[in-house]
């Protein structure tokens, strides 16, 4: 399928969705619970371009969510701070917000790269964690953006797209989703992608060979970070009052690694089968959906930690690696039956 | 010495010291190797070989000493450059251990070689020739390269350095981890490759007796200095030192 197609379908596959949802569900809390879903399929894709193709696992998802909604927050207050100074800006609409937060994000990520250009493996899941302590204790100390006490923010009087103001927000997700996927599915098929893996496979041979190693990293790290940020833009308005200890949740951190783990991280459908899944069974939980089976909300992340445990025992290429075990398999069953054919 | 004016492409190294942090592996190294030459570098495990190809490939920064190319005419000094610069002058590594990308298909493989602007261009006419030249793998381009023998990864990975059209190659011990026959079958293999691309080969290698037969010359490698150079194979075969520091007879 020819890129332009592909990104063609998925814009298709995102409005339709956006649309019928509206049409089919008329219970604002769906909106709630599946913006929460969306929120986890472009966090974990995003995760999955530095941690599965590139092989650089990523522990400060949180770090550059939050940076993310803490960017939001600054262009929200910015009117009411140039005010002071005579100046007169409109209030600043919510796509500027992801945009711009994208971008510092990305900036981040950027000198994420640099700094850790030198580790691998572990010590660069361990700096990366580092990283998610570091930008909490500098938004916990930063009083303009609400301090460790957070901040009430005030959702604009109506959503340009008509219906409520969360109904906005899940479509806006839902773009966000799209232009990941698209991101992440692109780099799978591009030169890009291969370089990326060739990090992945062997590092060192790579570099032998030729591939400018440093700046494909740089290149993974950035765009990972940018829609990890994009990913959280939004969240001052989703949650109205924002808070680090929450910002920072271990959840995402956690989530967006096990998503593509368990979705299966050599794939774009990886993640987004591990993100639906996951992010679904934690929002039944918390709503007390396996109350019967004596399973209270608070237990979600133990239910992500089990079925982490579980898939990294029996299947450890995710559910897209049992499809594609499967497809291999019957690769070789054709074959072998083509060559006895021949010799026959 | 036999680095004659009128060469084309050639590798010298003068006076190289070079090591990790505080240990010293190489010590005042001085080698090279002229126009359409096998330079064979001798040595056991951890005399400094694989210290020496990473330097030339300026994956690891020398403390002194200079690293010179001449490709095409015209001098590179290498020291300094990336080894992405490295490469698009056209001088390429076969790792030791071959370093393929196991989960990647041969083809990708291939393609990896030619990861450069400057090779991309002939990667179409690049790939038609490693396939023609190694028939197993055009058969197994679709294959995971770590599925593939020792033999065929060999070949794989000689392909794939290929992939960049370089004139100076480095062969870091083409003989580890394989079966005698295919030690020998992959000697050849370099020597026909040399001759048909006309390429300029430094090799390192521990498999004495192989490595002499393609070798035009040779250097002997002890504890991170020249041991011994022996202008022909002859000089290699029937020499003291190379019986005692490296044959143990």
């Amino acid at each position: 399928m020819k890129i332009g197609v592909f990104w063609l379908i998925a814009a298709a596959v995102g409005l339709a969705l956006v649309v019928l949802t509206r049409l089919y569900f008329t219970n604002e809390y769906f909106f709630f619970a599946a913006y929460v879903v969306l929120q986890y399929v472009v966090l974990s894709t995003a995760w999955n371009i530095l941690g599965g193709y590139t092989g650089y696992i990523n522990f400060g998802t949180g770090a550059f969510f939050a940076i993310g909604a803490y960017s939001s927050v600054v262009l929200h207050k910015l009117p009411a701070l140039l005010k002071i100074f005579d100046m007169v800006i409109p209030a600043i609409p919510l796509p500027v917000m992801i945009l711009v937060g994208g971008i510092v994000s990305g900036m981040v990520g950027l000198g994420t790269g640099y700094l850790t250009l030198r580790l691998r493996g572990v010590f660069f899941a361990i700096a990366t964690l580092a990283l998610a302590v570091v930008v909490q204790t500098l938004i916990v100390n930063w009083d303009y953006v609400g301090g460790s006490r957070g901040i009430y923010m005030i959702r604009p009087p109506k959503a340009p797209l008509g219906g409520s103001y969360i109904q906005y927000l899940y479509a806006l997700m839902m773009a966000l989703c799209v232009i990941s996927v698209g991101i992440a599915r692109w780099i799978e098929r591009s030169r890009l992608g291969l370089g990326f893996a060739a990090i992945r496979d062997d590092e060192l041979a790579a570099e032998a060979g030729g591939v400018p190693t440093l700046r494909l990293k740089l290149i993974a790290t950035t765009l990972s970070g940018a829609l990890m940020g994009m990913a959280g833009a939004p969240l001052p308005y989703y949650v109205t009052y924002l808070e680090p200890a929450s910002t920072f949740n271990l959840a995402y951190a956690v989530n967006s690694v096990a998503m593509p783990v368990i979705g299966g991280m050599t794939s774009w459908v990886g993640p987004i089968l591990g993100a639906i899944l996951l992010g679904t069974i934690q929002q039944l939980g918390s709503v007390g959906f396996f109350l019967d089976l004596n399973i209270p909300p608070t237990f979600n992340l133990l239910i992500v930690g089990v079925l982490l445990i579980l898939f990294v025992i029996i299947m450890p290429n995710g559910i897209m690696g049992l499809i594609s075990a499967r497809q291999r398999r019957r690769a070789t069953i054709i074959e072998t039956a083509l060559q006895q054919q021949r010799a026959a | 010495m036999a680095n004659s004016p009128a060469s084309k492409n050639s590798l010298t190294i003068n006076g190289l010291d070079a090591g990790y942090a505080s240990v010293r592996v190489l010590e005042d190294i001085s080698l090279s190797v002229s126009h359409a030459e096998t330079v064979v570098l001798l040595g056991t495990n951890g005399n400094g070989k694989s210290t020496l190809m990473k330097c030339v490939m300026g994956m690891l920064r020398p403390a002194s000493g200079s690293i010179t190319a001449e490709i095409d005419g015209e001098r590179y000094d290498l020291v300094g450059r990336s080894t992405e610069e490295i490469v698009d002058l056209g001088i390429t590594l076969v790792p030791e251990g071959r370093r393929l990308f196991p989960k990647l298909t041969v083809e990708e493989n291939l393609l990896l070689g030619a990861f450069r602007p400057t090779a991309r261009g002939a990667i179409g006419r690049n790939l038609d020739s490693s396939y023609e030249t190694f028939p197993r793998l055009r058969e197994r381009r679709s294959q995971l390269a770590g599925s593939l023998s020792g033999g065929e990864q060999q070949m794989l990975a000689l392909a794939r350095a290929l992939m960049s059209a370089p004139r100076i190659l480095l062969i870091d011990e083409p003989s580890v981890g394989l079966a005698p026959i295919l030690v020998s079958r992959t000697i050849e293999k370099i020597q026909e490759l040399k001759e048909r691309f006309e390429l300029t080969v430094l090799m390192a290698e521990q498999n004495f007796n192989q490595a002499v037969r393609i070798a035009d010359r040779g250097y002997v490698i002890v504890h991170g200095q020249i041991a011994f150079e022996g202008r022909n194979a002859d000089e290699l075969n029937n020499n003291e030192l190379v019986r005692k520091f490296y044959l143990g007879l």
